[in-house]
């Protein structure tokens, strides 16, 4: 599913070039439930910016379902973020003008989708993620946990193939934090490729496979 | 992305900041409203002074005494501080000679106390000849204009406006009374119909009598001016090179009159007003460009605010094409509105005026609602293409982790 190759990533800070990735081998498979873990600084945000098409490498290549992304211009990578990805993130990142139904919508009104279709499946997602009754709230009028139930459901609306989320749990308390884990295990054990970037070691102990980052290199990649 | 839905996301933004909102708003509208309001006192300004002229029948040639040089100094005459020969009835009748000319009518103006019974007041009297009332286009209410009167003939019958009529007369019948006008007498003959002015003078206030007793009233020969109606409008180039033949030969060889097609000084009347009314409308876009630098920078700003919202618009699939679109419709759904808002304050404001200085006409041309529509739309399009560019380059990493 997923394959990357030799792939490095280098900012330039000032006069120096930090290597946030450096030679990165990894392979993920189909379905797989992949944390990757590792101090601050270690570039696994940088790595998952890549997975996600958001970044592009500085050197080797990223295949992802048997495409080279390496020469995709801006729109190309758009439409598969559009049509193959899922993003979660710590802080939510939900538009706070519009409703909860209207968040999730977002996604298929960038993709052209029709009015129809379209509520269609926002109530299908409000169910997967149990918010049916909150779907006419603005985020601010939820709490920690909805919305980044909200976020989800959002992110699996267009029927991606890969789920990321960046430290999902960060900001939320820990039970909240459970309900979250254990959702989003869920749209793995549906088929999802979910890959995981985070603190948490629970999260960590449960995933499949986890890879360790120091210093923009891969130190450990266990399956467990 | 569809149209529809770009329409809502804009809006939504709109409705999310409304002081923001309703201060472009303001901004654009009052914009809008000064094209409006200064282009209708422009428009207004040239209905006034064309409707002084428009009563006026056509084919109309002016003489008036006096020539303005405009060539250096003036001959041994000027120095010697001899004043221009007075235009009189017997150069009116001169023209007579001249074929193509339709009607003749030399006028001559003074004011002098007129009175009937024990009523008395001051009007303002014009001597000419029965084809005033063709070349002004007046109508008579009752009774005819100046019966038998010629260039040379003058019985003693005059014509006067409504105002005189009620105000000496009240109800009792004036025609065929015999109205005391300065030292003369004479008998009146119709009561003139219409409304308006004419050469500054309120028609309804006039007297009108015969040109040759209205000079001997005023005891002085000189025309204030004639007017020769032509047959046809292609005789006129001719008719006033004849005119200035004519009277040069009798005065001496000076050529010190003026001549002047009506249709030449309505054009050129036409024309300052319609560059008087473009300069207005061009000061007040001014205000527009303003409104639309204030889109601008508020948009700008807008921009760095919603870093996160571009950088998660981008993650979830947002082209950079997209993004573009997006915060441009934001900035044409603006000024567009601001310019619709402005529009209607400009014409309300117009028709309160109308009811406040009836005298004037305030004329909103339509041209300029169009243009200060288009030039709003423009100006917002315009400025909304830097913010709505840098939005869409954004990049995203950068955008999402730029937040809090």
């Amino acid at each position: 599913m997923i394959q990357l190759k030799n792939l490095s990533r280098e900012f330039q800070v000032g006069n120096q070039v930090v290597h946030a990735l450096d030679n990165i081998d990894l392979e993920i498979a189909e379905k797989d439930y992949v944390s990757i873990m590792g101090v601050s600084g270690c570039g696994k945000t940088t790595l998952l910016n890549i997975l996600g098409l958001l970044d592009t490498p500085s050197s080797g290549d990223y295949i992802l379902s048997g495409i080279n992304t390496s020469q995709m211009n801006d729109d190309e990578m758009a439409k598969i973020r559009s049509t193959k990805i899922g993003f979660i993130f710590q802080s939510f990142h939900l538009i706070p003008r519009l409703t909860a139904a209207e968040n999730i919508e977002i996604p298929m009104i960038l993709a052209g989708m029709s009015k129809q279709v379209r509520s269609e499946k926002v109530n299908k997602a409000l169910a997967r993620v149990n918010l049916t009754d909150r779907s006419d709230h603005r985020p601010e009028q939820l709490s920690g946990g909805q919305r980044q139930r909200v976020a989800i459901a959002r992110s699996i609306v267009m029927e991606p193939k890969v789920l990321l989320a960046d430290e999902p749990t960060g900001n939320l308390d820990s039970s909240s934090g459970k309900e979250i884990v254990k959702l989003i295990e869920e749209l793995n054990a549906g088929g999802l490729t979910l890959i995981v970037v985070t603190h948490d070691k629970q999260i960590g102990k449960r995933s499949n496979r986890v890879v360790r980052l120091l210093d923009g290199k891969v130190i450990s990649n266990q399956e467990q | 992305m569809k149209f529809f839905d770009l329409l809502f996301l804009a809006f939504s933004t709109l409705i999310r900041y409304p002081l923001r909102t309703m201060m472009l708003l303001i901004a654009t509208s009052i914009g809008v409203m000064a094209v409006i309001l200064l282009t209708a006192v422009g428009e207004g300004a040239r209905d006034y002074i064309t409707g002084e002229f428009k009563d006026l029948g056509t084919n109309l040639i002016i003489v008036l005494p006096g020539k303005n040089e405009t060539s250096g100094g003036g001959g041994p005459a000027d120095l010697a501080g001899i004043a221009p020969r007075d235009l009189t009835v017997e150069d009116a009748i001169s023209l007579e000679q001249i074929e193509t000319i339709k009607n003749i009518a030399p006028i001559i103006i003074g004011e002098t106390p007129a009175s009937f019974g024990g009523f008395e007041r001051d009007v303002p009297v014009i001597g000419t000849t029965p084809s005033f009332l063709s070349v002004r286009r007046m109508e008579m209410r009752e009774g005819n204009f100046l019966p038998g009167v010629t260039l040379d003939r003058s019985p003693p019958v005059c014509a006067i406006g409504t105002e005189v009529e009620k105000e000496l007369f009240g109800t009792s019948r004036a025609i065929g009374q015999w109205l005391r006008v300065g030292d003369r007498r004479c008998r009146i003959t119709g009561i003139i119909d219409s409304e308006g002015r004419a050469i500054g003078i309120d028609l309804q206030k006039i007297v009108v009598m015969p040109v040759s007793l209205a000079t001997a009233l005023f005891n002085r020969p000189s025309l204030f001016r004639i007017i020769a109606e032509a047959e046809s409008r292609i005789y006129m180039d001719q008719i006033k090179k004849d005119i200035i033949r004519i009277i040069k030969k009798r005065h001496q060889g000076k050529e010190d009159i003026t001549v002047v097609r009506q249709d030449t000084v309505m054009a050129s009347f036409d024309n300052i007003f319609n560059v008087l009314t473009m300069a207005l409308a061009s000061i007040a876009s001014i205000s527009l460009f303003v409104a639309g630098i204030l889109i601008m920078n508020v948009m700008l700003v807008a921009v760095s605010q919603r870093q996160s919202e571009i950088g998660l618009l981008k993650a979830i699939g947002a082209k950079n094409r997209q993004i573009n679109k997006l915060f441009l419709t934001e900035a044409i759904l603006l000024s567009g509105s601001g310019a619709i808002l402005g529009l209607i304050l400009g014409h309300s404001i117009t028709q309160v005026l109308k009811v406040a200085f009836p005298t004037f006409n305030f004329l909103p041309p339509t041209w300029a609602s169009v243009v200060s529509l288009i030039v709003a739309l423009v100006c917002g399009a315009l400025f909304g293409l830097i913010p709505a560019r840098r939005a869409s380059k954004l990049d995203p990493v950068m955008a999402l982790t730029g937040e809090k």
